[in-house]
């Protein structure tokens, strides 16, 4: 610990040398390599926007976002926050931002059960089904997904009025207004149970790792199940029972020239997600596929082996191998739907780049209007990259 | 014991060789094990062979048996008489050379269908790996040149052809693979530069690829339309149609040049080094050694990349450019035609499918190929 002792990887380590003015010194080169590079592409940025801010003097065009403030005037169909033609463009934008988010959240849902069972099904032993699985894979990934929403448009357009609506199922009609499905009426006692039962599930998920860190420290099993009906079941059914036990049933029925009650779906925001549903299923259906065939078939006969139930087999050995397989892609799929559902400009389902760009036409805020849709995008994919990275980094392969 | 059964077995004549049962083997024996093995299956290839065989009758019923194929002036009568039974052909045998060639003018169609032949041909001869050579890029610049040409006109006795006229499968043709041919040396240059071990340009090209990455196609499309004329000088103005052909080489660049970057990682580390070691200098090292090793690795993933952009392009129909799609969206209408999408939906799907198919199934026998080595 003298101070005379030199570390031996100075030693190892190259001697480093003057910076020298000259062309055949690494470094030199470096740095006019990038500060020619960022030089040309900063010309170019600045060309383009010192032309963009003479066009918009030339042009009389205000910039900023004050036009946020004023009144939209503009009518929204499907909203799921009050809205009137009287609100500000931010209430707008906002309700344009929500019914984005309502169609890529379900048909995010929709397509991994959707593309889960495909997958599966392509694998199928049973020849016919695996064929079937496998020619809508093909089929649906080979037409352009703009295609498949206007086809699926223009067949509900070409669809019976509601007076002679398709009745497949009692309480479902399907006519050229849109899908009406029957829903419960929603009260306070609902609300009360469904807090109760994502309560039940958090304290769920807290005494199972409990009792499997306690499991590992003295070997005796502690069956979770009891308290997961305790906390998932019993105690929202009692909470909704002790509140009064609502349960009527909103049935649509048809009043003079539309329908009244029940769950409505616009054919606008049917045909879309029916086609994102469809179109991405496609692709999740060869994600999962590849999945599983990731798997060795090793893996299932070393736990087979071991003496794994087949439940076991499947949640403890292959499904974590396969997730780690699944994942990556999966969530560019999941990306995927939420981009492509800004299609729905195309069939006029009013979601956020339907709604700026509707407000981009009233204002002249071209600009202003991108940049929104940008933003929003932005965050959204980051977001769900954020979460999904993080989900991939706790099942990932922890390699010592 | 085992005395015993050795000479019982040995005196036992030889049986003459039988014929496996006719319910193992052959065409029964096929259908038993993958149609027929348990109760589920059996259920499901009954239940799923009604459903075809419904569905077929329904769909043949339709297009072809109550089918219209062909009607006098405009009088859609008949097709409106048959809603839901038959289908109303008669759209296509009316429209199709405006789905195919937009308004182009109608004595000239011969050039923009020379021009579609010319594009397949040229698919067709960058697909055979004989002709993987430096030439290719040579042929690529030869035939595109040729293909705007005979679209432009104003030569050789051909009328000249403004671009708001050109429209249909040759537009959705020229958007793809312009959008390709110049997007990938951007993306080439972009995945060089993210793994670039100088900050500045690694930033820079990072930037470029997430932010694209992250927005729709639609938005850079609107950009293309609304926000470009902004961005130019006054009175200095670019087509629309080239404004969107910008929009999609920016969009397509940053996507090859993910495709690209998978490439250059897949390279073991040892070549990088071997090169170094050679004395060679970052462009010898990076023409010479690497991108011949990595671009012929990313082939594969290449083409499924295009089939992308190819079904991409139909999205200039929500700027009002005149490809395939929107060709076909424009001839319903007329109130006369108004109601038949479906038929019309359905041939122009059949048209991407065409392209799309063999292109899938181009790069499927391509990866085989290329992975021929390691299968064992």
């Amino acid at each position: 610990m003298s101070q005379t002792t030199i570390d031996p990887r100075s030693l190892r380590a190259p001697p480093r040398r003057p910076l020298r003015l000259s062309w055949s010194d690494e470094r030199v080169r470096a740095i006019v390599w990038q500060v020619l590079v960022v030089g040309i592409i900063g010309a170019i940025v600045w060309w383009l926007w010192s032309n963009t801010v003479h066009n918009l003097e030339v042009r009389r065009i205000a910039t900023g976002f004050g036009f946020l403030g004023r009144e939209a005037g503009l009518p929204i169909a499907e909203n799921l926050i009050p809205y009137s033609p009287t609100d500000t463009y931010f209430r707008a934008l906002l309700i344009g931002l929500l019914n984005t988010l309502k169609v890529a959240v379900v048909g995010i849902v929709l397509a991994t059960v959707f593309g889960t069972l495909i997958g599966i099904a392509r694998l199928s032993k049973n020849w016919l089904l695996s064929k079937i699985a496998g020619v809508y894979i093909e089929v649906i990934r080979d037409l352009p997904l703009l295609l498949q929403l206007l086809f699926w448009y223009a067949i509900l357009q070409g669809l019976p009025g509601p007076r002679q609506a398709l009745h497949p199922v009692g309480g479902v009609f399907l006519s050229n207004r849109g899908l009406k499905l029957p829903w419960i009426e929603w009260q306070d006692a609902h609300s009360y149970a469904l807090l109760a039962f994502a309560l039940g599930a958090l304290f769920t998920w807290f005494y199972r790792r409990d009792a499997i860190r306690k499991r590992i420290l003295d070997g005796r099993p502690r069956p979770v199940w009891p308290v997961a009906l305790g906390c998932l079941l019993v105690l929202p059914v009692a909470i909704w029972a002790a509140a009064g036990a609502p349960w009527t049933v909103d049935w649509p029925e048809l009043r003079g020239f539309n329908f009244r009650g029940g769950l409505n779906m616009s054919p606008e925001y049917f045909a879309l997600l029916l086609g994102l549903t469809t179109y991405t299923a496609g692709f999740i259906a060869e994600i999962v596929r590849a999945g599983i065939l990731a798997v060795p078939h090793g893996q299932w006969e070393a736990a087979q082996a071991l003496g794994l139930r087949p439940g076991q087999v499947l949640k403890q050995v292959v499904l974590p191998q396969a997730l780690r397989v699944i994942i990556p892609p999966m969530t560019s799929q999941y990306l995927n739907i939420t981009k492509n559902s800004s299609l729905a400009v195309a069939i006029g389902y009013q979601d956020i780049v339907s709604i700026a760009n509707t407000t981009l036409n009233q204002t002249g805020q071209a600009i202003e209007g991108i940049a929104i849709i940008m933003l929003v995008y932005l965050s959204i994919s980051l977001s769900i990259s954020l979460f999904m990275n993080w989900y991939n980094a706790r099942i990932a392969l922890v390699e010592r | 014991m085992s005395d015993i059964t050795l000479n019982a077995s040995a005196k036992v004549a030889e049986a003459a060789p039988r014929s496996a049962p006719i319910s193992q083997v052959g065409f029964v024996g096929w259908m038993r094990a993958n149609l027929f093995s348990g109760w589920l299956s059996t259920a499901v290839t009954l239940l799923l062979a009604y459903m075809i065989v419904r569905w077929a009758i329904g769909f043949v019923d339709w297009a072809f048996i109550n089918a219209v194929w062909s009607v006098p002036n405009n009088q859609t009568q008949a097709c409106r008489d048959l809603r839901g039974t038959g289908a109303c052909w008669a759209v296509i045998t009316e429209k199709h050379r405006f789905i195919l060639f937009g308004t182009y003018p109608y004595e000239e169609h011969w050039r923009p269908a020379l021009c579609i032949a010319l594009f397949v041909g040229l698919y067709i001869v960058s697909a055979m790996r004989r002709f993987w050579r430096k030439e290719l890029a040579l042929i690529w610049v030869g035939v595109l040149t040729l293909i705007g040409v005979l679209m432009w006109g104003g030569v050789l006795g051909m009328p000249y052809v403004p671009q708001e006229r050109w429209g249909g499968l040759v537009i959705t043709l020229i958007l793809a693979t312009f959008g390709l041919a110049l997007a990938f040396p951007l993306a080439i240059l972009v995945a060089l530069g993210r793994r670039s071990k100088l900050p500045a340009i690694k930033a820079l090209c990072v930037l470029y690829v997430e932010l694209i990455r992250g927005v729709p196609l639609i938005s850079l499309l609107f950009m293309a339309s609304v926000m470009f004329p902004l961005f130019l000088p006054e009175g200095m103005n670019i087509d629309k149609l080239l404004r969107a052909q910008l929009a999609i080489i920016l969009f397509a660049g940053a996507y090859l040049a993910e495709v690209v970057r998978g490439g250059l990682q897949s390279l073991s580390k040892g070549q990088y080094e071997a090169a170094d070691a050679l004395g060679l200098s970052y462009w010898q090292k990076t023409g010479f050694i690497i991108l011949p090793q990595a671009l012929r690795l990313v082939i594969p993933p290449l083409v499924n990349t295009f089939i992308g952009f190819f079904k991409d392009t139909s999205l200039v129909l929500i700027i009002g450019i005149f490809d395939l799609l929107t060709a076909g969206k424009t001839a319903i209408i007329e109130p006369a035609w108004q109601g038949f999408g479906i038929e019309v939906y359905l041939t122009v799907g059949a048209i991407y499918f065409i392209f799309c198919f063999a292109m899938s199934k181009y790069s499927q026998g391509l990866e085989a190929e290329l992975n021929r080595h390691r299968a064992r």
